[in-house]
Formats: structure tokens, C-alpha cells, sequence
């Protein structure tokens, strides 16, 4: 062994080198204060190690980044736990760096003849942050498209050559395949590249020059190893312990919370993210960017931080000056609360801020969702986005809010929650009481909506509204509560069914108000038979269990709705086709094929003919597409992919 | 705090503190590195989606006579988190042994992963590439078939009267046994 060693050191002077490594002389023995730099050096390893494992199963295209992210954090062996070192050993970074900055600049060893090892050093920091930046995009999921967005558009404001830049970085005009490619190459190979030479050098001229010692010594002189070398990876053991509990902290709180870091929905730039934030570290600079109004922008977005990160290059040269070290420190300690401020003031503002909280709910939901899909289904060629594209329990709300709330309401609000508001401009003589009647609302919730509205009402002013609905609520269509209240003589004219419409006065209003309000207990035993047959029509997913069971009932009540007891086919058809039927075919009714010709064009002589109610025939003109309506309709119904867990819920 | 060298307790903790560098050292880089072998091991433990049972055609469709005919295979693919529609995996010869009991052979030759074709004046198969021959029930027919093995069998039922489901799999080309590819 010995001889072995010999042979090594004489062609190589390992040895020498060896000894050089661990007997460096640390003035006044080895100190916490010290571990920075190795925990920094301790956590580019880390990257490089987790990060060539994860380049093994990426996939950099807009296709498949998100697709390929989503196998490794969800599939693969490991992958969460690898995917979350990466991740959070990247945050611990930032915090180190930050450290080690100011270690450096109060124990003074960036002044000369240091000043290189400090540039080297924010040069460092530069280059990490870029990996940041870069690593963020490389998901592909809605939070980094859109955030990273912000930062290239940034890149496009800045004087002369920005657009040129913009274009050069993204790989084209807009976000697409190239832009992944070009950051992957940035990501995985340039910037580390560029770290390792830097870094070198960076402690190359750190042994150059020996540790500048916190004076005064407390200690003899002692060699970095093992005293030293002791504190280091104790410190860089903590390291790693924060990280792993950055991983698995969302399992202390919920029991099927996601482990490691975090993965949204696949990015959609067709659909704008209202939810997209830089990660922490960066938030300060997107507060900052809200106090830069148009054009003035390139002030905050890239002058200023510029002129900042100057003039911490120009520290070494202040420093000479006599009060110039203690102005270094006061620089740095009110850039870094300032950050720390704006940070605090972005997510203050995000709190207080209902539409984000909104927009938060519903990424959050969508990136569940597409896990969902991903694992029941498998991913299609075209990618995961196709997955949420496809889904009625997605895009039925959104489609719904879009296309049909401003008549109808489902559950009493959009179905996301809002209800649809409307201006109102207040007329001469109009008092509050009148206006929240008209709409159907309390003088209170007028109040609520209005909260600047004073004791006198201005004519000419503007109010907010929520109109009451003009259409029926469809929450639940066509199964038996819901049919159950279209036939109760209470119900059938609130704003809940006819109220809103032309209907509330026609043939089938009358009906239920005249004729079934005056059923004996007998008739109104025979019309839950009939409800229960005109429900099963619908072949609801919801009611699968009760109309297998309800088999004779369904039955009877068929044949109750064709003889004359109940009269339903005086004006509708059922089964038998009958020219002379007014209102609309009960056959299948509330069923996909019934719901989406009746959407597709509700004037229809097999629906309302001529007396349709305002509702637009929806598949004319290209309102919305067959699929769209074909979306509405399952999600109407309930009909989506449920996994097994769901329906335990 | 000022320690002699050389006492025994200061060799002692000498030790001690090398001992701990070395070991929190040691863990330290052992987790990220242990996690990411963990990950690159992970297709180990995957197997292939063999043997699942393919709907191939319908009863009807086979010739009551014997005559072996050829049916294309059509299966969703996967790779990895892709999942492909239907389309054609490969080929089965499909013959009628007795009134319900029927045969299925991968259209594949054993020797060397060519589509064999039937043959009805010799009533058996013969492989284009290298003349292998085979009998109806799949059997070498001629001694100087280079193949090691006969066609290999696959395990076929009718269900519900009248559709006929393959377990459809691959296997090694080139060995004298039928070893599934996994």
C-alpha cells in the first residue's frame, strides 16, 4: 500500500497536494463563522450529483418536460425525494449565499489584497441565481412558464439591444421547444460549467491569500483538518437536514400532501395564469417592479438592481476609505432588509388579494387533477395538457362561467364560486330598497358589494349589482330533486327554475300551480313515480345506484306519463313520436345525447321550437365548439374520471 | 484553553474529532448520492406489460376447414409516461382445431424474428427469410429448418361465446427455448 502510495505521489505529488489541502493554517483555530464557503462548495455537489441523476429522465420539449417532470416526482423510484434535494438544495443556496456575503464583508476580506476573490465571489452569485432562474422554466409547469415569462419580457425592456435578447434567450418570438432546449443547455451545461472554473479560481485565491481571521484571536493558530474540517460538515450535515425537511414538512400536516417539491399544472400559454410568482428569493424584485409604472420600468427592473449590484462590485475600493468598511456593512445590512421587506409587502399583498387566493385554489386543483388523469390514463402523444383539455370537471365551470352564467347559475353562483355581477346606473328617484328588489337582493348585500356607497344616492353613479338569474339553475339537472322542485307548485316560478323566464307565465307553470298544487296524496304519490321514471332517463352516473333498484317504480311511472293520469303527453313526446307535442321531447331527457342537441340549438321543434326563451342556439356561429358543449354537458352531469380515492371521499 | 500536544486524552479527542469529520462527512454526501442510484435503478423493478389478453377477432371468422389465417394484434402502447392508442402490435395465426377449440401461433419465426407466411398448397408455414418450415400445429416439419424451435404457441379462449382473446407476448428469437421477452 505504501509503495503503491509512493508510485502515486512521485508522478503525481499527491501528497504534497494532499497535505496543502488539510494543513492549511487557520489563524486563530477553527471557527463556525468559517463553514460557509465549504457548505456553499457542499451544496454545488449536491446539485451536480441530484442533477445529472435527473438529466437521466428529462426530457426537454414542450411536449414532454412537464410529462417527464411528472414521471420522475410521481413514478420513479426516488423521484420525489431526488427532485426535492435538487429543489430545495437550490433555496438553501440563496440563504447560504447571503451568509457567506456577509461574512465576508463584516469580518473585512474582500479588501485588498482580496478584491478579485470577492468579484470571483459575486460572480458566484450571479451565475447561481442564473441556474436558479434557468432551473425554474425546466418543469414546464404553469407557475415557472409564466413567471419566467416575466423575466424574458424584462430582458425585452431593456435598452437597444432587448428585443434582440429576448428573442436569443426564448429561441424564437415566443415560448415553444427551442426555449427549453436553449435553458436546459444553459441550465446543465454552461452556467455549471462556468461555476466549476470560477469556483476554482475562487479558492485557489482564497489559498492564495489565507483566511482573513476574525479579530482578535481567541486561539492558537490550528490546521484546518480536523478542527475545522469537524465544524464544515457538521454545518453542511445541518444543510441537508433542512433540505429533508423541506421534503417531507407538507406530510406533517396532511397526510396525503404531495412530498418534495412542488409540480403544477402543465403550462398553458393559451390560458393566462393569474397565480404566477417568481420563487421567494426573487419576490423582492417583483414588489419593486409594482413601483415602476410603464415606461419607467426599466428603472426598477433593470437600472437600479444593476446600479446596486455595482456598487457592491465597488466595495473593495469604498472599503479603503476611512469610514469606508463601516459604510459597506450598512449598505448591505439595508439592501438585504429592504429585500426583506419588499418580500414581506408581496406576500402580505398576495394574502389580502381574494383573486389570487382564487387563482391559487384553482392551479392547485388543476395540477391534482392532471396527476389524477396522468395515472389512470397515461399521458397522450400530445402531451398532459390535452389530459386537463379534455376533462368536464376542468373545463366544465370554466366553459359555464364563460358561456351560460350571465342567464343561468349553478348552485346560486357561477360555478366557481363568484356570483356574476352587473352595473347599474342609478336613475333619478331610485331608492336603495327599490334597486337591491329588483335585483333580488338584500339592501344589505347591496351595501356589501358597495362598500363606498354613501346615505345619498347619486344619479348618474354607478352601482354594483348581482342580477337576479334569467334561467333556471342547473346544478343537479334532471335528477329527482331537481325534477322534483321543477314540479312543486312553490318552486316551479322561483328564480331557481322559471322565475327568470318567459316560462314562468306558459303552459307548464300553470300545470304545476293549478293542477299538481291541487293533488290528492294519492296523485301525488303517483308523481314520485313519474319523477323518478322522467329522472332515470337521464342515465345519470350519480343515480346508477337508486334506478337499478328502482327498476318497477321507473316502470310505472313511464306508464303514468303517457295515459292521461298525469297528462305529460298532451304537450310533450315520450318515446312515441307525436307532431302535435309543444314543449320540449321527454325522451332521454337530461341525457348527453338530449343535453347536447338541446345546447347545440334549443329552438329546436324536437325542444322549445318558437317559444324558446332567449337561450342562443350554441353550436351555430361557432359559439362554441361540439367538444366544448360535449365538455358542459358530462360536467353537468357528473359525468368525469374519478380515481377510486376521489370516490371515497 | 491551551492543550499540550501530545497527551494520551488529546490524541484521544484527536481521533475522535477525525473519526467524526470522516463519518458526518461520509453521510453527508452518501444521501444525495444513495437517492440518485436509487432513481437510476428504477427501471429494475419495472416489468414489461406482457401477457395481457388481446380481443383479436370473433369466432366467425375462422374457417371451420383448418385452415390457419392471419389476424393482426391491436393494443395500446406504452412508453413510459406515454400511453399510444390502438394500433398494430403484431400478428397471430389463428386455426380451428376442433368445433370451439382453437390454436393461436405468433406469426413470428423463432430463428431469426421474420413473418412467416401459410402456405395452403403444403399445408404448413414457411419462413421467407430462411426456409424454416413448419406444420399447422406450429412443429418443425423439415429436419433442415435452421430454426431452434418450433412457432410458439399462445394461450387463446373464447369468451362469451364467440370473441376469441390472445394472450399475446413476445419472445427470444434464436434460443431452443421459449423464453418471453420481459
Amino acid at each position: 500500500m505504501k509503495r503503491l502510495l509512493d508510485w502515486l505521489d512521485h508522478r503525481t505529488g499527491v501528497k504534497k497536494l494532499t497535505h496543502e489541502v488539510l494543513y492549511e493554517n487557520v489563524p486563530g483555530g477553527a471557527r463556525w463563522r468559517y463553514v460557509w464557503g465549504s457548505t456553499l462548495t457542499f451544496a454545488i455537489f449536491v446539485q451536480f450529483i441530484t442533477g445529472v441523476f435527473l438529466w437521466m429522465a428529462y426530457s426537454p420539449s414542450s411536449q414532454t418536460a412537464w410529462e417527464s417532470v411528472y414521471y420522475i416526482q410521481h413514478q420513479m423510484t426516488g423521484g420525489w425525494l431526488l427532485r426535492g434535494i435538487h429543489h430545495f438544495t437550490a433555496h438553501a443556496m440563496i440563504i447560504l449565499l447571503a451568509l457567506h456575503l456577509m461574512q465576508v464583508l463584516i469580518d473585512g476580506a474582500y479588501k485588498a489584497p482580496r478584491e478579485v476573490n470577492f468579484w470571483t465571489g459575486l460572480v458566484l452569485l450571479v451565475l447561481v441565481l442564473a441556474l436558479s432562474l434557468t432551473g425554474y422554466l425546466l418543469p414546464w409547469d404553469q407557475k415557472g412558464f409564466w413567471a419566467t415569462k416575466v423575466t424574458t419580457n424584462i430582458v425585452g425592456i431593456s435598452p437597444m439591444i432587448g428585443p434582440a435578447m429576448q428573442k436569443l434567450i426564448v429561441g424564437g418570438a415566443d415560448y415553444g421547444h427551442h426555449t427549453l432546449t436553449r435553458f436546459f443547455a444553459l441550465h446543465a451545461g454552461v452556467l455549471p460549467g462556468l461555476i466549476v472554473a470560477v469556483v476554482v479560481g475562487h479558492i485557489y485565491l482564497f489559498r492564495r491569500h489565507g483566511l482573513t481571521p476574525k479579530q482578535p484571536l481567541r486561539r492558537r493558530d490550528a490546521a484546518f483538518w480536523p478542527d475545522q474540517v469537524l465544524k464544515d460538515t457538521v454545518a453542511c450535515l445541518g444543510v441537508l437536514a433542512a433540505v429533508l425537511f423541506l421534503i417531507v414538512r407538507p406530510r406533517l400536516f396532511s397526510a396525503d400532501a404531495p412530498l418534495g417539491a412542488e409540480l403544477g399544472a402543465p403550462a398553458d400559454g393559451s390560458e393566462a395564469y393569474s397565480a404566477a410568482r417568481p420563487e421567494w428569493y426573487f419576490l423582492f424584485l417583483f414588489q419593486f417592479l409594482k413601483y415602476f409604472p410603464g415606461e419607467s420600468e426599466v428603472w426598477g427592473a433593470i437600472v437600479i438592481p444593476s446600479l446596486a449590484m455595482v456598487g457592491i462590485f465597488l466595495m473593495p475600493f469604498l472599503g479603503q476609505w476611512k469610514l469606508g468598511h463601516r459604510f459597506n456593512i450598512g449598505s448591505l445590512c439595508a439592501l438585504l432588509l429592504g429585500a426583506g421587506l419588499l418580500t414581506y409587502l408581496a406576500y402580505a399583498q398576495d394574502r389580502a388579494d381574494p383573486s389570487y387566493q382564487l387563482a391559487v385554489r384553482q392551479a392547485d386543483q388543476n395540477a391534482e387533477r392532471v396527476v389524477t388523469l396522468a395515472r389512470a390514463r397515461g399521458i397522450p402523444p400530445t402531451g398532459a395538457l390535452e389530459l386537463l383539455r379534455d376533462d368536464p370537471l376542468t373545463q366544465g365551470p370554466k366553459l359555464f362561467a364563460k358561456n351560460c352564467a350571465s342567464c343561468h347559475r349553478f348552485d346560486g353562483h357561477d360555478s366557481r364560486g363568484e356570483v356574476p355581477t352587473e352595473t347599474h346606473e342609478i336613475r333619478t328617484g331610485e331608492t336603495l330598497a327599490g334597486i337591491a328588489s329588483t335585483n333580488q337582493m338584500t339592501v344589505q348585500a347591496l351595501r356589501d358589494l358597495n362598500p363606498r356607497l354613501g346615505d345619498k344616492l347619486v344619479p348618474g353613479e354607478k352601482l354594483a349589482v348581482h342580477p337576479p338569474p334569467t334561467a333556471a339553475d342547473l346544478k343537479g339537472f334532471a335528477n329527482r330533486d331537481w325534477i322534483a322542485g321543477l314540479l312543486d307548485s312553490d318552486r316551479i316560478v322561483s328564480a331557481h327554475y322559471f322565475g327568470g323566464t318567459k316560462f314562468k307565465d306558459g303552459r307548464m307553470a300553470r300545470y304545476v300551480t293549478k293542477d299538481v298544487a291541487r293533488f290528492t296524496p294519492a296523485q301525488k304519490e303517483q308523481l314520485k313515480e313519474v319523477i323518478v321514471a322522467l329522472s332515470a332517463e337521464a342515465g345519470l352516473k350519480s343515480q346508477a345506484e337508486p334506478d337499478r333498484r328502482d327498476g318497477a317504480v321507473i316502470e310505472k311511472g313511464r306508464q303514468r306519463m303517457t295515459n292521461d293520469e298525469m297528462r305529460c303527453t298532451e304537450c310533450h313526446q315520450f318515446h312515441k313520436p307525436d307532431e302535435d307535442a309543444t314543449g320540449p321531447d321527454l325522451t332521454g331527457y337530461g341525457s348527453r345525447e338530449w343535453l347536447v342537441s338541446f345546447i347545440s340549438d334549443p329552438a329546436h321543434t324536437r325542444y322549445y321550437g318558437k317559444r324558446n326563451d332567449r337561450m342562443p342556439a350554441f353550436a351555430q356561429n361557432q359559439r362554441l365548439t361540439p367538444h366544448s358543449i360535449e365538455l358542459i354537458v358530462d360536467w353537468l352531469r357528473g359525468d368525469w374520471h374519478e380515481s377510486p380515492k376521489d370516490t371515497l371521499k | 484553553m491551551d492543550d499540550s500536544p501530545h497527551t494520551p486524552s488529546s490524541d484521544r479527542r484527536e481521533f475522535f474529532k477525525k473519526a467524526s469529520a470522516i463519518v458526518l462527512g461520509g453521510v453527508s454526501t452518501a444521501v444525495p448520492v444513495a437517492a440518485g442510484v436509487q432513481f437510476l435503478l428504477d427501471p429494475l423493478g419495472r416489468k414489461a406489460g406482457a401477457g395481457e389478453s388481446i380481443r383479436v377477432t370473433t369466432l366467425d371468422a375462422l374457417p371451420v376447414d383448418g385452415v390457419p389465417r392471419q389476424f393482426s394484434v391491436v393494443a395500446g402502447r406504452s412508453d413510459v409516461w406515454n400511453r399510444y392508442p390502438a394500433s398494430p402490435v403484431g400478428a397471430v395465426y389463428l386455426r380451428r382445431v376442433v368445433e370451439n377449440k382453437i390454436e393461436a401461433l405468433h406469426a413470428v419465426c423463432p430463428h431469426a424474428g421474420c413473418f412467416v407466411d401459410y402456405v395452403a398448397g403444403q399445408s404448413g408455414f414457411l419462413c421467407p427469410c430462411h426456409n424454416s418450415r413448419f406444420a399447422l400445429d406450429g412443429r418443425i416439419s423439415d429436419a433442415k429448418s435452421p430454426s431452434p424451435r418450433g412457432m410458439d404457441t399462445l394461450e387463446v379462449e373464447v369468451r362469451n361465446g364467440n370473441e376469441v382473446w390472445v394472450k399475446f407476448q413476445n419472445f427470444h428469437a434464436g434460443h431452443p427455448e421459449k423464453v418471453p421477452v420481459a
